[in-house]
């Protein structure tokens, strides 16, 4: 059912964890269908130093929080918002059609924090991010 | 542990080697259609009366009264299809149910509402027993039939059917019992527990797939759901299955050998794994904790989503289910875990094991512990468990 990419990232999840320095926090999901993503971030000159993230859910959304993780890490606030989940997926060698909400929870998840960097900083993120879609199913 | 550990023989089993090898002949030697009479086809008329007899003996009916099918799904459909519409013929429109049924009842049952049946779903307690008292409160003058599993699928919960038989009879309503998951691991007896009909399923007690059979007590005359031939006298059309058959009819003899010793194994088994998984915090046993298939253990865990628990186990060869709503192809919480009264986000994270005999009790030690082992590594990467944990 899953590639071979989506077991090794659900098997062995990059950047798993807290950040207690982060100075961006998003949180996408809820308990009720089932996924929860929540990503932490350390940002410094605008560019991603650090990101960890927690995921509550399946194969596929722990694989796709941690692929996005992967793929944002040292990259700066501007090419992080260029994520989506196409980019996610097709990094993962693809999802089972009913599991691809997966890959759009992730793209939230990252915009989230991103949201969080603008906010703390005084600048609506609503014109830069976009809105966020708390939940994808 | 190398080996794979298959802990969910409530989907399916494997085809135990004795029935496999009773089996064999018919299919390349004795192939013929059991209604000739040359050589390569004479004694197969014979090895399905055998079966019917050996599916017979098991559930306490007579040989006459077994009819063979394709399966669970087909026998539950003639049942309360063939029933209903024989019923409606004397204006008796009414169903009774519960709302924890297999699929094959549930939306069988659905299907009649479409065709103007009215349809009762009874509601069940927070073991997923319904009480023999909401049975009798539920019949009307119309009542066609009343359709109740005799144990649940999911969370192995065995129904008080023996009284449930006793208020049908009394009432002069017709019995079925959906007994897929029963057959083999609990005693049945058609006759003493007033069953009418009775729905079996080969390969869940070492049969291969694509056989099961319908009990039909004698009397009882539900309309034909398939018509062709006048194969199992002229009810059920089709040339026989004559291997699986002689599968079914070998492989209940064996699964209906020695319940109560079988069953003690299994539950010493279960109990292990019981044991040990409870002492997860946040974690409960769905279901009864006595009137339960023996080889059935069904858990929640809070925090955690079931496909990743059955994603890891497999990794260390352990085969189980959930009723995980991302285990499903609909993504839909399993029905019977919102019917005991499980919230949907702590349906999402639960785990079904089903031994049979050919688990050990080392197996039964290795999956209690991988289980506790594998809920606590997901849980600590589970932002819904930071929240809950200390609740």
């Amino acid at each position: 059912m899953y590639s071979e990419k989506v077991m090794d990232h659900f098997m062995n999840p990059r950047n798993v964890g807290e950040l207690e320095n982060a100075n961006a926090i998003g949180q996408v999901g809820n308990p009720t269908c089932g996924d929860i993503m929540k990503i932490y971030l350390d940002i410094k000159d605008d560019v991603i130093e650090d990101v960890k993230f927690k995921t509550f859910g399946c194969g596929a959304a722990i694989a796709t929080s941690s692929m996005a993780t992967e793929m944002i890490k040292g990259k700066t606030v501007e090419e992080a918002l260029q994520l989506t989940n196409k980019a996610v997926m097709n990094a993962l060698d693809g999802l089972p059609p009913i599991k691809v909400h997966c890959s759009v929870l992730a793209e939230q998840a990252v915009k989230a924090a991103l949201s969080d960097y603008y906010t703390r900083q005084g600048i609506d993120p609503l014109p830069i991010v976009g809105e966020i879609k708390e939940d994808v199913h | 542990m190398e080996k794979i550990i298959y802990a969910d023989n409530a989907a399916t089993t494997p085809v135990h080697p004795l029935v496999l090898q009773e089996m064999l002949p018919f299919f390349t030697e004795s192939y013929g259609n059991a209604s000739t009479v040359y050589s390569v086809g004479r004694n197969n008329k014979a090895a399905v009366e055998k079966a019917r007899e050996q599916v017979a003996k098991a559930i306490g009916a007579q040989t006459n009264e077994i009819y063979f099918t394709a399966g669970g799904s087909e026998s539950d459909n003639w049942a309360v299809k063939g029933i209903a519409k024989r019923m409606a013929e004397k204006g008796k429109k009414h169903l009774i149910t519960t709302v924890i049924e297999h699929h094959a009842i549930l939306h069988t049952m659905h299907a009649l509402e479409k065709d103007g049946f009215e349809v009762t779903y009874l509601p069940v307690d927070e073991y997923g027993l319904v009480t023999p008292n909401q049975v009798e409160q539920a019949i009307r003058p119309d009542t066609a039939l009343v359709s109740i599993m005799y144990a649940n699928n999911e969370i192995g919960t065995i129904e008080p059917i023996s009284e449930i038989g006793e208020i049908c009879k009394k009432y002069e309503v017709i019995f079925h019992t959906d007994a897929v998951q029963a057959v083999g691991s609990v005693e049945i007896d058609v006759v003493s527990q007033n069953i009418d009909l009775l729905s079996m399923s080969g390969h869940k007690f070492g049969a291969p797939k694509g056989i099961g059979a319908l009990y039909i007590k004698r009397g009882v005359n539900p309309i034909n759901l398939i018509d062709g031939g006048a194969q199992e006298k002229n009810r059920r059309a089709g040339t026989e299955n004559v291997p699986g058959i002689v599968g079914i009819g070998k492989a209940i003899e064996l699964a209906t050998a020695d319940i109560s010793n079988k069953a003690n194994k299994l539950e010493k088994m279960r109990d292990i794994i019981i044991e040990k998984v409870l002492t997860l915090p946040k974690s409960r046993l769905n279901g009864h904790p006595e009137k339960r298939l023996p080889g059935n253990a069904n858990f929640c865990f809070e925090g955690v989503e079931g496909e990743g628990i059955l994603l890891k186990l497999d990794y260390m060869g352990i085969c189980a289910a959930s009723g995980s709503a991302c285990t499903s192809a609909s993504l839909d919480a399993s029905h019977v875990l919102l019917a005991i009264g499980v919230p949907i986000e702590i349906a999402h994270g639960s785990l079904r094991i089903s031994l049979s005999e050919n688990n050990t009790e080392e197996e039964a030690h290795y999956i209690g512990e991988k289980i506790f082992e594998v809920v606590t590594q997901l849980r600590n990467m589970s932002p819904l468990w930071e929240e809950i944990k200390d609740i």
